[in-house]
């Protein structure tokens, strides 16, 4: 009954969205501000629905309904509850129920905070956002239905795929959906704009927050799996260069790169043409990523067994919404006015500058990841392109626009002066040049350019602090006015530094890690040790332990540094008679910033087992930086003028359509 | 500078930076693609010892030793050929017999492929998209495995 609801719903739901894709379109062409008016009712309505669908499922999972297909083949009635609950999204069909809901959740805060936008732009972007609602809610209902039933019940379900049944899936696929999803607002702002054929500085400040809240969300989603990859999949990488994680991975420097342009367009309307290119490219890439994903396309740790059927949709989909929207881009960008002039050395040039390294980055990405789809169908050569491809085009293009971005806030808008900015930086060159000096001395082995990295990571984050304190004068000023001028700063400064200083942070953690770190794969008897780094370890012996729905088998391994006890690791292999699997549940030790890490495979019959084990030095800093980065966006977000009207634009030629421009939250 | 000026500015610049990722990216491509072949791809195109590529085919039934110190042995089939492969160190969760197996690596002198790398993957039931062309067309493709590969998926979120 329950699971019926959901599909009732779920149809109601595309229903209404085909009602939200029409009527308010034809009210913005007849100017009927009632068919207009109708588009955030329709919005709410379509929220309402999915998300009823949604708790269905919920439901069907919570309350182990094995008459359900989709419950019965991804649950248990062993698992945990918190399993039970995530296992909604740990499969396919489930987890674009989360997809749908998470868009028409969004539709529904731009429904509830678009009170102030002009009634064409909201009735617009609202119908857009309908259109790709309805796009994916056909496919759910068409080829991945989650609330099919099976005649004859089962007593009890196939259980979670076993690598799935960990915390992170509580986290990083929402967070992820979030992110790509959210960049769909940017999408239906810039189809709005192009249908109306008008866009100016409020548009910019508009869409920004969507932006930023997609782009935060996004930057701890791409944080939380690669920690996810890295403790549970036992090889102890934080980043592969898989095609998956590519797919997550372009939308985000294509957001990255959005958010910065829409900065020039909201305070010098200038780059608007641009700026929609990068808000359509944005949301592509986020689509393409799900096709990837969901078709099985291409090979890829993240691959599962997937229905032809499916993929040919999502391809469709795919050719629809970003064909449609660069052939409208295409012919509608000429009318759009272009903006301020500037100077190239100037913050709008560092900008583009920016833009520019950013755009290529993702697109020899891009490159990378579907260069063996094309040649596989053009001449049928099967072939993968590994991370030593990724690792010599992304990383190149990356370095100019590390060095380049300290110089970046200090210069001034429309003109800027590059030689002052070098100088207020000499500190940070400085304190860059002794780091690398300190590397060389220290360090032992590795490659000999990883100095430099850790060099362009300290210019980074000195050249973040040097923004702080040259806006705060803190040098020039006593400390009481410097104060004074750091509480007035506005929120949006500190969050680009904080943002920026977490680059530097994430850069130095994969410099050192990949430069410093250590690995040994060994098999050890009961009593024998292995050293590493400065510790030593020694394997006490293996026991067995019983969880809830799986089995352990745990090597118990002390560890020493010098003569002194530093404590116990207990890395198992964990087996689920259910799936017939295993997984590798790998012990980490954290010492400082660097981890210890530790992963055990099968036991011999003579009582050894093999080990891997690595010592990562400064890892942690990856992930450390990718939470300054979230740090900054969020106070960004919060900068007050977001929230509240910023100035008005003097009343002109427009009074009608400018005066309405205000942006919400 | 004139409004034509710094057009041409920008314009210049984004070709300039095009040109440096078009000449990275076709020097990457020189050095980093590696191709996919079946064990009868390996025999019949007479790929040389030294060359780096990925193997993939099902680990024949009987075949996998256990050797010292973490090096395994095994043979990776396409029901048509075989090649001998060895490994050292820890083979992924799912590595099994009869299961499907993608290893990257080189061949010897004496015709083992000496991999580096087994391909993990996350699900009993999945097979590679490769292997399962390569089984289909040395005609040893069986309805089992279409029957395991069409149960519905048990995908990840990532």
């Amino acid at each position: 009954m329950i699971a019926e609801l959901g599909h009732y719903a779920l149809m109601l739901a595309l229903g209404i969205a085909l009602i939200q894709g029409t009527m308010p379109i034809i009210g913005t062409r007849t100017n009927d501000p009632l068919l207009m008016n109708m588009a955030p009712a329709a919005a709410l309505a379509q929220f309402a629905c999915v998300a009823l669908a949604f708790l269905a499922l919920a439901e069907c999972y919570v309350a182990s309904d094995f008459s359900v297909l989709n419950v019965y083949e991804n649950s248990n009635t062993t698992m945990p509850l918190i399993y039970r609950l995530t296992s909604v999204w740990g499969n396919h069909e489930g987890s674009m129920m989360l997809w749908v809901s998470i868009l028409a959740f969004f539709g529904a805060l731009v429904a509830l905070f678009g009170g102030n936008l002009p009634l064409t732009l909201r009735a617009n972007a609202l119908a857009v956002q309908a259109w790709i609602a309805a796009a994916f809610e056909l496919f759910i209902l068409a080829t991945s239905n989650p609330f099919l039933r099976i005649a004859n019940a089962p007593f009890e379900g196939r259980d979670l795929n076993p690598i799935l049944q960990d915390p992170g899936l509580a986290f990083h696929p929402p967070m992820l959906y979030l992110g790509y999803v959210g960049f769909s607002i940017a999408f239906s702002f810039a189809i709005a704009a192009l249908l109306e054929g008008r866009i100016d500085a409020a548009w910019a400040r508009w869409v920004r927050p969507w932006v930023l809240v997609a782009w935060i969300c996004l930057t701890l989603g791409i944080a939380g799996g690669s920690y996810w990859s890295y403790y549970e999949l036992g090889w102890g990488g934080f980043w592969f260069w898989d095609p998956v994680e590519n797919a997550s991975l372009m939308p985000w420097l294509a957001g990255t790169a959005l958010l910065h342009s829409a900065v020039v367009m909201e305070k010098r309307e200038a780059l608007k043409v641009w700026t929609i290119l990068l808000a359509i490219l944005a949301f592509s890439l986020s689509l393409m990523g799900t096709f990837l994903v969901r078709s099985g396309v291409l090979t890829s740790v993240h691959a599962f067994a997937t229905d032809p059927r499916r993929g040919v949709f999502i391809l469709a989909i795919l050719v629809v919404f970003i064909g449609g929207a660069l052939s409208l881009y295409a012919w509608r960008a000429p009318l759009l006015k272009q903006g301020g002039l500037f100077a190239p050395i100037s913050r709008e040039g560092a900008l583009v500058f920016n833009n520019l390294f950013l755009v290529t980055a993702c697109a020899t990405v891009l490159i990378g990841t579907l260069y063996p789809l094309a040649l596989e169908s053009l001449n049928g050569d099967k072939i993968s392109v590994g991370p030593p491809f990724f690792n010599s085009t992304f990383g190149p293009l990356f370095i100019p626009l590390m060095i380049a971005m300290p110089f970046g806030p200090l210069m001034g808008w429309k003109r800027g002066d590059l030689l002052g900015a070098a100088q207020r930086l000499l500190a940070a060159a400085v304190l860059a040049a002794v780091a690398v000096a300190a590397a060389f001395a220290i360090t032992r082995g590795g490659p000999a350019l990883a100095p430099f990295g850790v060099g362009v990571a300290v210019f980074v984050m000195a050249g973040a602090v040097t923004d702080i304190v040259e806006r705060t004068m803190i040098l020039r000023l006593p400390p009481r006015t410097a104060l004074m001028r750091a509480v007035g700063l506005p929120r949006s400064a500190w969050g680009t530094a904080f943002a920026h200083f977490g680059i530097g942070v994430t850069l130095l953690g994969i410099v050192a890690v990949t430069a410093w770190g250590s690995e040994r794969i060994a098999e050890v008897k009961q009593g024998g040790s292995l050293t590493i780094a400065h510790y030593r370890l020694t394997f006490d012996g293996i026991l067995n332990r019983a969880g809830s729905n799986y089995q352990d088998v745990v090597g118990h391994f002390t560890v020493r540094r010098g003569d002194e006890l530093v404590g116990v690791m207990e890395p198992s292999r964990r087996t689920f008679p259910d799936r017939d699997m295993a997984t590798t549940e790998a012990a980490l030790m954290t010492r400082g910033v660097s981890q210890i890490y530790i992963s055990i495979g099968d036991p011999n019959k003579d009582g050894s087992i093999p080990v891997r084990l690595y010592f990562k030095p400064q890892v942690l800093l990856i992930w450390l930086g990718a939470g300054f980065m979230f740090f900054g966006g969020a106070l960004s977000l919060s900068d007050r003028r977001l929230r509240i009207g910023a100035p008005r634009p003097a009343k002109a030629k427009q009074p009608k359509a400018q005066a309405a421009l205000q942006p919400a939250e | 500078m004139t409004r034509k000026q710094r057009r041409l500015v920008l314009i210049g610049g984004s070709l300039g930076v095009l040109a440096i990722a078009v000449a990275l990216m076709l020097n990457a491509f020189r050095d980093s693609i590696v191709f996919f072949n079946s064990p009868s791809d390996v025999l019949e195109n007479h790929v040389g010892p030294g060359t780096r590529i990925r193997l993939g085919g099902l680990v024949k039934t009987g075949s996998l030793v256990r050797g010292d110190s973490l090096r395994i042995r095994f043979e990776v089939t396409d029901g048509k050929s075989e090649i001998p492969v060895t490994y050292d160190g820890v083979v992924p969760d799912l590595f099994r017999e009869g299961q499907g197996v993608v290893a990257e690596g080189e061949l010897n002198g004496s015709g083992t492929f000496v991999a580096d790398t087994i391909l993990a993957k996350h699900d009993a039931t999945y097979m590679p998209k490769e292997v399962v062309d390569a089984l289909k067309k040395s005609g040893h493709w069986k309805d089992e495995y279409e029957q395991r590969a069409a149960l519905p998926a048990s995908g990840a979120t990532r």
